[in-house]
């Protein structure tokens, strides 16, 4: 699973480094973007949907489909 | 001060949000206003529509096309300050302007700057609570929850924190006098000048690490920024965090009085925090913005005049059944929460950081040295009308009775 926050969305509401710190950071500015390329490590894919289910602004997005590899880079199935 | 008008006689055609029946109770006017408009309109302050719906006012706060942010204040006036710097940047902006004067600020109200400040918050809540300590009556609105924010934003901007009465009635003008009057409220608006003026000089005079100077030596596009930009900037950080947060604190220690469920759910719980603030906040958001209308333009069916107001009521998104389940209900735990407490779109409260730490510590205080508490008296309770509601006379009966 990955999670994505798309810039041009994102007003910085926090909502999502609040609830979920592991997955997400926010910049000096307040804007979140997704930590490790998005790679939400096992055991905090309800984190990620959480912080989707809360984002005023529908900016965080989850990617189901993605399964990570060995060296960590996400790799979608065909 | 509310209640310089006629009383209204139909919600839907001659609404206003400074009625006191509003201020007291605006709940069952926003669910009969769903059902039948769900976009009212009312010809007081000059033309003023009001859209109930999340959907309709989440689409107008995102529409910086066909509405200006010049001024967010519905009053009986139009705003004297030209776009798009507006009277008080950069809530009274509008792009491209409002980018360059908004980003400036982020950095001040970031989370990372925000954290640092919580151990400050904590212990002042922590003296208001020791100075009324075996009082049986405590008035949480007057005795605690307007203090906070007040010294909180008097820290950061270098002010003298033994000036917060006058920061209050800054804030009551502004935002609370709305139906007052224009002449009236260009007078008071003349007195906060003065004081900002006095303020800004002692600054220039003695410059110190605060945002007050931090706003006098910045710069924008390479330019330093004008003195109206300056002045309404400090205006707006000034006043746009007092009420709004004391408020929201007043709010959820009314609901925490009426329901000891959720009150000891909380103290057993503190885990449970930070999502109980955001459920306090989309039920109870205190916040109304408002804009106005660019050019003549059909919104929804609804023909918008130029320079008529659209009011954004965010506190009724939040309680829209199309957009939240048991919206109605206070669900202390709710994990799916896309509330609007802090605005959508470009103008996202730049406070809502600082605001979300004031009110958790507020209340993680509060709870510390009342766990058991109840409403004294539920007729002497108060509300502000206007664009910001909250309680303002809040007697709460400390301990089990």
């Amino acid at each position: 699973m990955r999670v994505h926050v798309d810039a041009d969305k994102c007003q910085g509401h926090n909502r999502c480094y609040a609830l979920a710190p592991e997955l997400f950071d926010v910049d000096d500015l307040g804007y979140a973007s997704a930590k490790d390329d998005g790679e939400v490590p096992a055991g905090l894919e309800d984190k990620a949907r959480l912080a989707v289910a809360n984002c005023p602004e529908y900016a965080i997005s989850i990617d189901d489909n993605a399964a990570a590899t060995s060296d960590g880079h996400a790799e979608k199935p065909a | 001060m509310t209640g310089h008008h006629p009383p209204v006689t139909d919600w839907a055609t001659d609404f206003d949000h400074a009625d006191p029946v509003w201020a007291a109770n605006p709940f069952p006017i926003w669910d009969d206003l769903r059902r039948r408009c769900p976009i009212a309109h009312s010809d007081r302050y000059g033309g003023v529509w009001l859209p109930i719906r999340h959907e309709d006012v989440a689409a107008i706060a995102y529409d910086t096309d066909h509405f200006t942010s010049q001024s967010v204040i519905v009053t009986e006036g139009r705003p004297l300050a030209p776009a798009p710097q507006g009277i008080a940047p950069p809530i009274s902006s509008d792009p491209p302007f409002h980018h360059e004067a908004r980003r400036l600020l982020l950095p001040a109200f970031s989370p990372k700057a925000i954290g640092p400040l919580e151990p400050f918050t904590r212990s002042y809540c922590n003296e208001l609570l020791d100075a009324v300590a075996g009082e049986p009556v405590v008035d949480a609105a007057e005795q605690y929850a307007q203090h906070i924010p007040v010294r909180i934003i008097a820290h950061m901007l270098g002010f003298p924190p033994e000036d917060a009465d006058e920061f209050r009635e800054f804030v009551h003008d502004a935002l609370e006098s709305v139906d007052l009057p224009v002449e009236t409220r260009i007078e008071n608006f003349a007195k906060l000048d003065g004081y900002l003026r006095a303020q800004v000089e002692d600054h220039l005079a003695n410059p110190r690490n605060d945002l007050t100077t931090f706003l006098l030596n910045a710069e924008m596009n390479g330019e330093p920024l004008t003195p109206e930009h300056v002045g309404g900037t400090i205006a707006l950080l000034l006043i746009a965090g007092i009420d709004t947060t004391w408020s929201a604190i007043g709010a959820s220690i009314w609901h925490l009085a009426q329901h000891p469920e959720d009150r000891r759910r909380l103290v057993a719980e503190p885990d449970l925090m930070p999502l109980a603030i955001e459920e306090l906040l989309r039920a109870y958001a205190p916040v109304t913005m408002a804009r106005l209308v660019k050019e003549d333009f059909e919104f929804n069916g609804c023909p918008m005049k130029k320079n008529e107001w659209v009011l954004l009521p965010f506190p009724a998104a939040n309680r829209d059944p199309e957009f939240f389940d048991r919206a109605d209900e206070v669900v202390i735990d709710r994990a799916e929460n896309r509330h609007a407490a802090f605005g959508l779109g470009i103008h996202r409260c730049l406070g809502s950081n600082l605001a979300r730490m004031e009110l958790r510590v507020a209340l993680e205080v509060w709870l510390e040295h009342f766990p058991e508490f109840s409403l004294a008296d539920p007729a002497a309770v108060r509300w502000s009308g206007g664009q910001v509601r909250g309680p303002r006379t809040l007697p709460i009966q400390i301990g089990i009775p």
